[in-house]
């Protein structure tokens, strides 16, 4: 048994494998299927400061190997998450890290604080890359000085373990990644979804109702593993990888590329209980190959 | 989530299949109106699970039966599947039709099907005249070939059907059968085609009867996880999957 142990600023995860947000929705939905504080840590579906309703149906589109989505950060805001979600949550043995997005630098600073006085929630994930709503989101991650402004802003108020999501519909990943780490960052985490769309030919009209969606599925794993490469040769502060991860192997790789933890999104549709097998085939890689820890396969990518 | 193992794959018709599936241990319940997720392998172009509502539980033979339609690579595959193949299943999901109904049992019952939507309507009248009820069937296909299990649904109650081009039954679409017009009917349930079952809300609204009816909007997880499957509804967005798929229809925006 390796020692599977991670830290994230001044998160430690009792192992690297984590769910990521928008396909665990607050862990809870899954405590039929596994035991959920097992896991390394969870992230929970993205909190915005008002109550959105998000895009209208049809919000998914099925792809080869991935599914394209719209769903445009459904959620109750956080003051209902404060006052209804987290009582039922706060008490998950694994840490609980909420996934913060917004549409102006204020409404991100605001809702970041709410979640700050939450004592049980250590950490929050800043998601400046949702493609799917029409302001904010993803404009503040496609661009060295809005992704730093937003960061610069939150970190003032919100003294945790700060994640920030970056998306991959950029041309250079690893200098946005610089931008945050500089505006005090304790970690990033990579991919959020790759910007697609799904047409149908019968009826000549878009299958999503917005055109165009988030990408996800193993038919972005080696977009992502790029791009955790690139990110990891630019930065310090340590890496959450992600991006079609369906199977302890995926895992390993991400690890290998850079990642100290990884996350699991997609794939818990299709398997609910596929974290938990990540977990196991994770230690049994490492015992067959000799590690002590999974901190000695971080970036031990050899080349060359 | 269970794998089971298949006992019987029946080509009811050309695009439809009955897929039979057992277990060792007891199934767990299963309510009238949900549904499975069901894991197709082998598919290149099949990434998430289907969504497959139950069709009919044998408690005696231990038997899950799901009724399903060849519509995409994935539901074709599922039609390859052979006796001794085992399929992993979540079950069940979501909500189910009220099968306890105020007012007792001497209530008129109407179960109305489109197509493959009949597919929970076997279940649902086969437990609801276990309770005492005495339900009966509205079916509508487009020819004689498609009208799906029509001695099963004849062992339970009437069966009353229209046919698109009428081979079978009355001519027309399900709402312009004669019984709807000769016959009043204390509840409504119903489950086909959205056109269909918008045009059974529309005639339930104007008789005051109430109705329920099963959405199958395309989801992802099928556990409330991915908020893909919404229904814009008077509370609001809400998953199919589990605030579903059931829903009475006065809830449902069908009618603006």
């Amino acid at each position: 048994m390796a020692e599977l142990s991670v830290n994230i600023g001044e998160l430690r995860l009792k192992n690297p494998v984590m769910t990521a947000s928008g396909t665990f929705g607050y862990g809870i939905e899954y405590a039929d299927f596994l035991d959920i504080s097992s896991l390394g840590g969870i992230v929970v579906k993205g909190t915005t400061l008002e109550h959105r309703e998000g895009n209208p149906y049809p919000r998914m589109a099925e792809t080869p190997a991935g599914m394209l989505n719209a769903v445009g950060l459904q959620n109750k805001g956080a003051d209902y998450f404060a006052k209804t979600i987290y009582p039922k949550i706060k008490d998950i043995r694994t840490p609980m890290i909420v996934n913060v997005s917004g549409s102006s630098v204020e409404s991100y600073v605001k809702c970041a604080e709410i979640i700050a006085s939450l004592d049980n929630i250590p950490g929050i994930e800043l998601n400046i890359s949702c493609p799917n709503v029409k302001e904010g989101g993803m404009a503040f991650g496609v661009s060295c000085a809005g992704a730093a402004e937003v960061v610069r802003e939150v970190r003032k108020v919100y003294p945790k373990t700060l994640i920030v999501k970056l998306s991959p519909n950029v041309t250079d990943i690893a200098e946005i990644a610089q931008a945050v780490e500089a505006e005090g960052a304790d970690s990033i985490s990579l991919i959020n979804t790759v910007l697609g769309m799904a047409i149908d030919a019968e009826k000549r009209r878009p299958i999503l109702s917005t055109v165009t969606g988030g990408l996800s599925g193993p038919c972005v794993k080696p977009i992502a593993l790029r791009m955790v490469w690139q990110v990891y040769q630019a930065v310090k502060i340590p890496i959450i990888g992600m991006g079609g991860i369906s199977n302890w192997k995926d895992a390993v790789e991400f690890i290998l590329a850079g990642s100290t933890a990884i996350q699991i999104g997609t794939y818990n549709f299709i398997d609910p209980t596929i974290s938990a097998k990540v977990i196991t085939g994770i230690n049994e890689y490492l015992d067959r190959k000799g590690f002590k820890s999974v901190q000695e396969l971080i970036g031990a990518l050899e080349i060359g | 989530m269970l794998d089971l193992e298949v006992t019987g794959n029946l080509r009811l018709h050309p695009n439809y299949c009955l897929l039979i599936l057992t277990a060792a241990e007891p199934l767990p319940d299963m309510l009238p109106g949900q549904f499975v997720e069901v894991k197709v392998e082998h598919s290149s172009t099949t990434f998430l699970r289907r969504p497959i509502s139950i069709n009919y539980i044998d408690r005696e033979k231990n038997e899950l039966w799901l009724l399903i339609q060849l519509i995409g690579d994935g539901t074709r595959r599922m039609a390859e599947y052979q006796t001794g193949d085992f399929i992993n299943l979540l079950l069940p999901l979501g909500n189910s039709f009220t099968t306890d109904i105020p007012g007792g049992k001497g209530q008129r019952l109407l179960l109305i099907g489109g197509g493959v939507g009949t597919a929970p309507l076997l279940y649902l009248g086969e437990v609801l005249k276990k309770s005492g009820y005495q339900p009966e069937f509205l079916l509508g296909a487009r020819s004689q070939g498609d009208v799906l299990q029509l001695e099963d649904f004849n062992k339970i109650g009437p069966v009353h059907i229209t046919t698109e081009d009428g081979s079978l039954g009355e001519k027309g679409y399900v709402t312009n059968h004669s019984i709807l017009r000769n016959a009043e009917y204390n509840r409504i349930y119903t489950c086909g085609p959205k056109p269909m079952m918008v045009a059974v809300a529309k005639y339930a609204a104007e008789n005051t009867i109430p109705c329920e009816a099963s959405l199958e909007n395309t989801m992802a997880c099928g556990f409330g996880a991915c908020l893909c499957c919404v229904e814009d509804t008077q509370d609001g967005n809400l998953c199919v999957c589990t605030e579903g798929p059931i829903f009475n229809t006065e809830k449902l925006k069908w009618l603006n």
